[in-house]
């Protein structure tokens, strides 16, 4: 009887690994981001748009390849340590793509991380897929073939952010504000070199960092603005560290404009309300780019994860992803990352394209304000963002010196 | 620069006053029960997103007195049905009783609320400025949450200085064992100051949720900083803890404010190091982005120089 229950177990297995034998090859793509702690909203933001994108990359290259991608949530609680122990862990569970956004302090360590496990061991190696940490070395200085960013690098945002700000007639007296770490030690010194001797009645009055995620009163830092006579203020915050920062500016009635990377989301509008009107973001996606298909995937978005839809960079890396898959025919990262190397994708808002010499993506970058009239308002507060500007992929594109030091 | 230097301490003062409402509560809890209470800050979260959902149903006024009642409730059954059953596997227990019961709150606020900060707003009734310094407007909000907390700070004072209850208070803080012989039910003593220290944290929510933002992550935000005061303060010292929050309230803001890097600091004082010298990175660095470390420098220099802190009686 033993014998009988044993073996039918037996050929119950069998045919249990025959089926999964034919039905698709699951390729797994581990989101590293912080999903508890002070920017889990941030996080937890990234993993819905990769859900989503992850979705239209199955039905779209993807469709009847016989593969598909399936995501795997880490948490990271934007520490480096953390993310290495993660990591370890993830690869040990056969995930070989590898995708994280917050922090450039956590992209360092990936980064660097992977490249030696790649060169460790070679059989098992794994792409980095970068959606939004955008210090520039990442790409320059401490480039790693195995990564690729998909966000516009810091400097590249800076530019178009700069060329705006001098542009606008009734800016005199910038202060630049910023997170302490790598990333906004990057964004300041693309302020600083970018601002100076644009216009000769523009200048930086101030220049400043806070730690990451430990400040909860901005009004001390408003009074200093409001001190030194600041009428624009260029920051690269992000999470609780704009929404708090944009907060206290709008209660104690300061009147400077926000010339910002992330001021796109939707709590953070909350907190500023009607105050908002004119503030200006650098993005490579807003809302209210006029196509068709954004405006579909942006309203089916919002229907199912009542949120906006914004991290762009998530759509674009997972597209390119099952392109790069589709086109290679297998999912062995070497074969799927040579392939991205020179691919383009054309979406629905402009070519993107990926730089052979340091695996930057180049995508048109917009410039948009707050302003009240648009056709997509956020919930609560009648402002939407205004396209101003348009620049082409081309033409961010910034010298680079990067030599890949582990190019296959 | 006189504008500058009163919005500054304006400024000090709403922060430490808030941090001295988290801080009351814990320092009773702590002095008089030994309870290093992990989860008192998210007692803290729990009343602003109580009065959250208060305030859109009813409104704030409403939101402001039932909330800490809510949450002083939620404190005491905590007590009596938690850690009073731990109480006698040791600290060591208790401890981990409050760390567990932290992220279970935690993760409760996430499932019931969502993850994302909710819209908590300042009542329209108080949303104006009240008064303009050197062109930055001054929150009418602000004074209102100085105004509860010295009045909290009053009421508390007065209870355990003048009433029976606060008497017997005040010696289970010092001597529990000879209270409890005497003839008072300690333990329900200690459950009344769980709740009430739960009860001034939830009202700490509900004035702060709104100011800055609630979200989940705003219990570990202040978790730590609670903790400096109270032992700054001294543990069981209500007027301790006000000296405490009010000290790290004002050095907070007023480093914000000092642009001079860290050799020029020591130079004023008579200290002349070399700025290019040994530890170069340490001098150059700017005491306005030190500014949020402050509260733990000053946490070390008090514990090193008076273990018992500020005006505190018991040193263990």
């Amino acid at each position: 009887m033993r014998f009988v229950t044993r073996a039918a177990a037996a050929v119950a297995v069998l045919i249990s690994t025959a089926v999964s034998v034919h039905a698709d090859e699951v390729i797994r793509v581990g989101l590293i981001d912080p999903m508890s702690g002070a920017f889990a909203v941030a996080g937890r933001l990234g993993e819905q748009h990769f859900r989503f994108a992850i979705e239209k990359a199955n039905a779209g290259p993807l469709a009847g390849t016989g593969k598909k991608l399936e995501l795997v949530v880490l948490d990271n609680e934007v520490s480096p340590e953390k993310s290495l122990t993660v990591l370890r862990k993830a690869i040990d569970d056969g995930v070989r793509y590898v995708t994280q956004g917050n922090g450039s302090s956590v992209a360092f360590a990936l980064s660097d991380a992977i490249a030696k496990h790649n060169k460790r061991e070679p059989n098992r190696s794994v792409l980095y897929l970068n959606y939004a940490a955008v210090d520039p070395s990442l790409t320059n200085d401490k480039c790693n073939w195995w990564h690729f960013r998909f966000d516009a690098d810091s400097d590249m945002k800076m530019h178009a952010l700069t060329d705006y700000l001098v542009s606008q007639k009734d800016v005199h007296k910038a202060y630049v504000f910023n997170m302490d770490y790598s990333f906004g030690v990057a964004v300041e010194r693309g302020a600083m070199s970018m601002l100076k001797d644009r216009r000769p009645d523009l200048q930086v009055v101030g220049n400043e960092r806070i730690p990451m995620g430990k400040v909860k009163d901005f009004t001390p830092y408003i009074a200093k603005f409001q001190a030194a006579g600041a009428d624009a203020v260029v920051t690269g915050n992000w999470g609780p560290d704009l929404s708090l920062l944009v907060k206290a500016a709008t209660d104690t009635g300061y009147k400077g404009r926000f010339f910002t990377y992330y001021l796109g989301s939707r709590d953070v509008v909350a907190e500023i309300g009607m105050a908002g009107k004119g503030a200006a973001i650098v993005a490579v996606f807003y809302d209210n780019i006029d196509n068709p298909v954004l405006k579909e995937w942006a309203s089916e978005f919002e229907k199912r994860y009542d949120n906006t839809f914004g991290s762009w960079t998530a759509m674009t890396s997972m597209m390119m992803l099952g392109q790069a898959i589709k086109q290679a025919g297998t999912s062995d990262p070497l074969a799927v990352g040579k392939a991205m190397s020179t691919m383009t994708w054309e979406s629905p808002a402009g070519a993107v394209s990926v730089r052979a010499d340091n695996h930057q993506v180049l995508q048109p970058l917009f410039i948009a304000a707050l302003d009240t009239g648009t056709p997509h308002v956020f919930p609560d507060v009648p402002l939407g963002f205004r396209g101003i500007g348009r620049i082409d992929g081309k033409d961010t594109a910034m010298p680079t010196t990067c030599k890949f030091p582990n190019a296959p | 620069m006189m504008d500058q230097l009163l919005l500054i301490l304006l400024n000090g003062l709403v922060y430490g006053l808030l941090l001295f409402m988290l801080s009351s509560g814990l320092t009773l809890i702590v002095g008089m029960m030994g309870v290093l209470n992990f989860a008192h800050a998210s007692f803290y979260m729990l009343g602003a997103y109580i009065a959250y959902t208060l305030s859109t149903t009813m409104n704030f006024w409403v939101a402001l007195v039932v909330a800490p009642l809510i949450v002083g409730v939620l404190g005491a059954i905590v007590e009596q049905y938690g850690l009073r059953a731990v109480h006698k596997h040791g600290h060591l227990a208790e401890l981990l009783f409050t760390f567990g019961l932290a992220m279970i709150i935690g993760e409760v606020v996430q499932l019931i609320w969502g993850r994302m900060p909710v819209p908590y707003r300042v009542p329209p009734s108080l949303d104006f400025p009240l008064f303009s310094i050197g062109g930055t407007a001054y929150p009418a909000y602000r004074m209102f949450m100085v105004g509860v907390s010295l009045f909290m700070f009053v009421v508390l004072y007065a209870a355990l200085a003048r009433t029976r209850l606060g008497l017997v208070v005040r010696a289970a803080l010092t001597h529990p064992d000879m209270v409890s012989m005497l003839g008072h039910n300690v333990p329900r003593v200690f459950t009344l100051v769980f709740g009430g220290g739960c009860a001034l944290a939830g009202l700490a929510g509900v004035i702060a949720g709104n100011a800055y933002q609630t979200d989940p992550g705003m219990a570990l935000a202040l978790g730590a900083i609670v903790f400096a005061v109270v032992v700054m303060g001294g543990l069981g010292s209500i007027s301790g803890a006000l000296f405490a929050s009010i000290i790290i309230g004002l050095v907070q803001t007023v480093s914000i404010g000092l642009d001079m890097k860290l050799h020029a600091a020591l130079g004023k004082i008579g200290l002349h190091v070399d700025p290019a010298g040994l530890f170069s990175d340490v001098w150059d660095i700017s005491i306005n982005r030190a500014a949020p470390v402050v509260p733990f420098l000053l946490l070390v220099i008090i514990l090193a120089v008076n273990p018992k802190g500020l005006a505190g009686s018991r040193s263990s």
